[in-house]
């Protein structure tokens, strides 16, 4: 049993086409639920797989899994410390999804995501294909630009896993439109021009960058890069759908917290967004 | 020796290191594979580069530099006695003779001017053997632009003395503590750091390597080293044309640069590599730093690292257009050992009084072995670009010999 079976959805489609993780997160945002997508970075630990138990409990709705790459361009150091630890475990693309199709189902979608050269080796069909036997959703790319990704996206679309694109506070409005239409998911906001990485504030580009993508589309839109504490989780709500929560994370886990550590994190991280339901549309 | 690929007939390749075709490919390889947040900056520079390089200001502005600051052109030297020896006919292109001391001064001069003219008060670089580092604060410093240069910290280490230049110049270099500590690492450094710098800062690559427009560009801005060749080979040469033209590649900067004065001739282009970095002869499709070339990879499409004395060729990629070349068989790619490279380095010092580049000393090492094994017939003519001098490796070799 994998967790490619979410199950059939609870609620009936509510946008043509939309695959099963959109369909997941519109459901849960529609309901006035504040989305939470927490990272972990695969192999990090021997049993790492915990933490993905621990997220879903604290009320994870959808979890975002990296596959470590030797060379992260887009990670600060706290990712790149964690991809790097997980690498010198042996992890790899083949034993992390391994891993995955070994679980009991979560009943939280997950999300795959990595550098571009791990999908090429594997070619992006057998990739895509891999991820979906191991019950992985859906897929995010970050140096794989809309303009570079039509490769990609016909062998996602072929396997059922839905490619998230990247935005950034520099992508011009055109564009932002382009990158919302060919969006599968979600759309991932990137609240700052940097990389990866806790940050003392959420970013001013954040709440600008979020209300240029409401007006192209009604994806879901998640907030990350810098999303660390309680409190810029709710003040990140008040644009976004949701967060993405990754370094603060993996901080913690390179500092030796377990998955009951993690839990208790992110449990705060969900009563900041579940206070946070009265978003303005 | 190592036949990566046979000979096909050197047909003048019309599209061949022309301009790349739509978004930036050379064949296959290339594009724009850039974080989000780096797309817009590449389509700035983009749009700027075009129109720079199709006014004759521009052009002029850099060629007066070229002239009077880095001292082009560059002669052409035969080399007698090690010609005499070798049974062929070498010519070395002297890149050696540029102010800086290596061939990175003239893609360096390029983006400096075009940074000015984008309005961008500082350049970021990346650096391996610490050439183009030095190339970027010399040419920050003489446009009054601030510079800030990634250098791996093993590398550091190896080139003392560049460091020292660079902070002479006024530049500020970082050091990367990140994974192998060498040109890769820094070169995912100085990315990062331009991701949140964009707006007042030009990321000045130093090889024809990233996402689209550089490779491109760092060519455009490096052909000044092939036509001058072809000029100097047109007068020295009964032939005109050399039959073989031989370049080191790393990221393939200086060769890219002398086979774009040779693409539509005859001459045999080869590219010689560092055993340890061979990513043209040894590498697999991927993509890494902003392009789809050719990298070293393990079997879980992990990018592994290079190993090469040089440490301007200790790249584990090669620049998208040597990956087209090297798929059309238009140039040829063969590596040559850490020994066999010093080795020529002394033997050049010895019979031409020449100190080269470790890096420069690759492609002279394939010559002396080619010359010997017959792959190289006798009495051919041979032009390679001697991309750099050796001051910066003497403390190496001091260990060595």
């Amino acid at each position: 049993m994998t967790n490619s079976a979410l199950g059939p959805a609870l609620h009936p489609a509510p946008a043509a086409g939309a695959g099963a993780v959109e369909r997941r997160l519109r459901a849960r945002r529609d309901t006035g639920r504040g989305l939470l997508m927490p990272y972990v970075t695969g192999g990090i630990t021997p049993g790492w797989t915990d933490y993905l138990r621990a997220f879903a409990a604290a009320g994870a709705d959808a979890i975002e899994v990296g596959l470590p790459f030797s060379d992260p361009t887009l990670d600060g150091v706290t990712i790149q410390q964690a991809g790097d630890t997980a690498l010198a475990r042996g992890a790899s693309t083949r034993r992390i999804l391994a891993d995955l199709s070994g679980m009991p189902a979560l009943g939280v979608p997950l999300v795959a995501s990595t550098y571009y050269n791990l999908v090429l080796h594997e070619g992006p069909e057998a990739f895509c294909a891999a991820l979906r036997r191991a019950g992985v959703g859906g897929l995010i790319v970050p140096d794989l630009p809309v303009h570079e990704a039509d490769e990609l996206e016909g062998a996602a679309a072929a396997a059922g896993i839905e490619l998230s694109l990247l935005a950034s506070p520099a992508t011009p409005q055109p564009r932002l439109a382009e990158i919302s239409r060919r969006s599968r998911g979600f759309v991932y906001a990137v609240s700052l021009m940097g990389t990866t990485g806790e940050r003392t504030a959420l970013a001013a580009s954040a709440a600008e960058l979020t209300e240029r993508i409401r007006r192209v589309t009604d994806r879901p839109v998640l907030l990350g890069f810098g999303i660390s504490t309680p409190d810029q989780a709710r003040e990140a709500r008040r644009h976004a759908d949701g967060v993405v929560v990754g370094a603060a994370v993996m901080r913690r886990v390179l500092d030796g917290a377990g998955p009951d550590d993690l839990r208790a994190f992110l449990t705060t991280l969900r009563q900041a967004l579940d206070q946070e339901c009265d978003r303005p549309r | 020796m190592r036949n990566v690929s046979p000979w096909r007939e050197p047909v003048p390749p019309g599209g061949t290191m022309g301009e790349p075709r739509a978004r930036g490919r050379f064949g296959e390889y290339g594009g724009r594979y850039a974080p989000e947040s780096l797309v817009e900056a590449c389509r700035e520079v983009d749009e700027a580069f075009r129109e720079a390089w199709a006014e004759p200001g521009f052009r002029g502005s850099l060629a007066r530099l070229l002239a009077v600051h880095a001292g082009r052109p560059t002669p052409l030297t035969p080399a007698l006695r090690l010609s005499e020896a070798l049974g062929v006919r070498l010519y070395l292109k002297r890149e050696d003779l540029t102010h800086t001391g290596s061939h990175k001064i003239n893609n360096v001069l390029g983006q400096a001017l075009l940074a000015v003219r984008m309005g961008r008060r500082r350049l970021i670089a990346e650096t391996g053997a610490g050439q183009h580092g030095v190339a970027t604060a010399t040419a920050a410093a003489l446009l009054g632009l601030e510079a800030t240069v990634f250098m791996g910290e093993r590398d550091i280490e190896r080139q003392a003395l560049n460091v020292f230049r660079m902070r002479m110049l006024g530049a500020e270099v970082v050091p990367v503590t990140a994974g192998s500590r060498t040109l890769k690492d820094a070169t995912s450094e100085a990315m990062r750091h331009w991701v949140g710098a964009t707006g007042d800062s030009h990321y000045c690559i130093g090889s024809v390597v990233g996402p689209d427009p550089y490779p491109w560009m760092v060519r455009e801005f490096q052909r000044v080293i092939g036509e001058e060749a072809r000029g100097q080979c047109a007068a020295e040469l009964r032939t005109g044309v050399p039959d073989y033209v031989v370049a080191c590649v790393g990221g393939g900067s200086n060769a890219a640069g002398t086979f774009a004065g040779f693409a539509d001739t005859p001459a045999r282009l080869v590219g010689v590599e560092a055993e340890g970095g061979a990513g043209a002869a040894r590498g697999r499709l991927g993509v890494m730093h902003g392009c789809r070339s050719l990298f070293l990879q393990d079997g879980d499409g992990q990018i592994t690292q290079a190993h090469s004395i040089a440490a301007g060729l200790d790249y584990p990629g090669v620049g998208p257009e040597h990956a087209h070349l090297r798929d059309l068989g238009r140039a040829r790619y063969v590596t040559v050992t850490d020994d066999e490279a010093v080795g020529a380095a002394v033997r050049l010092a010895r019979t031409e009084g020449i100190v080269p580049a470790l890096e420069s000393a690759h492609a002279l090492a394939w010559v002396i072995r080619a010359a010997g094994g017959g792959d190289l017939p006798a009495g051919s003519t041979v032009l390679m670009t001697l991309s750099g001098r050796g001051d910066k490796d003497v403390s190496t070799l001091k260990e060595l010999l």
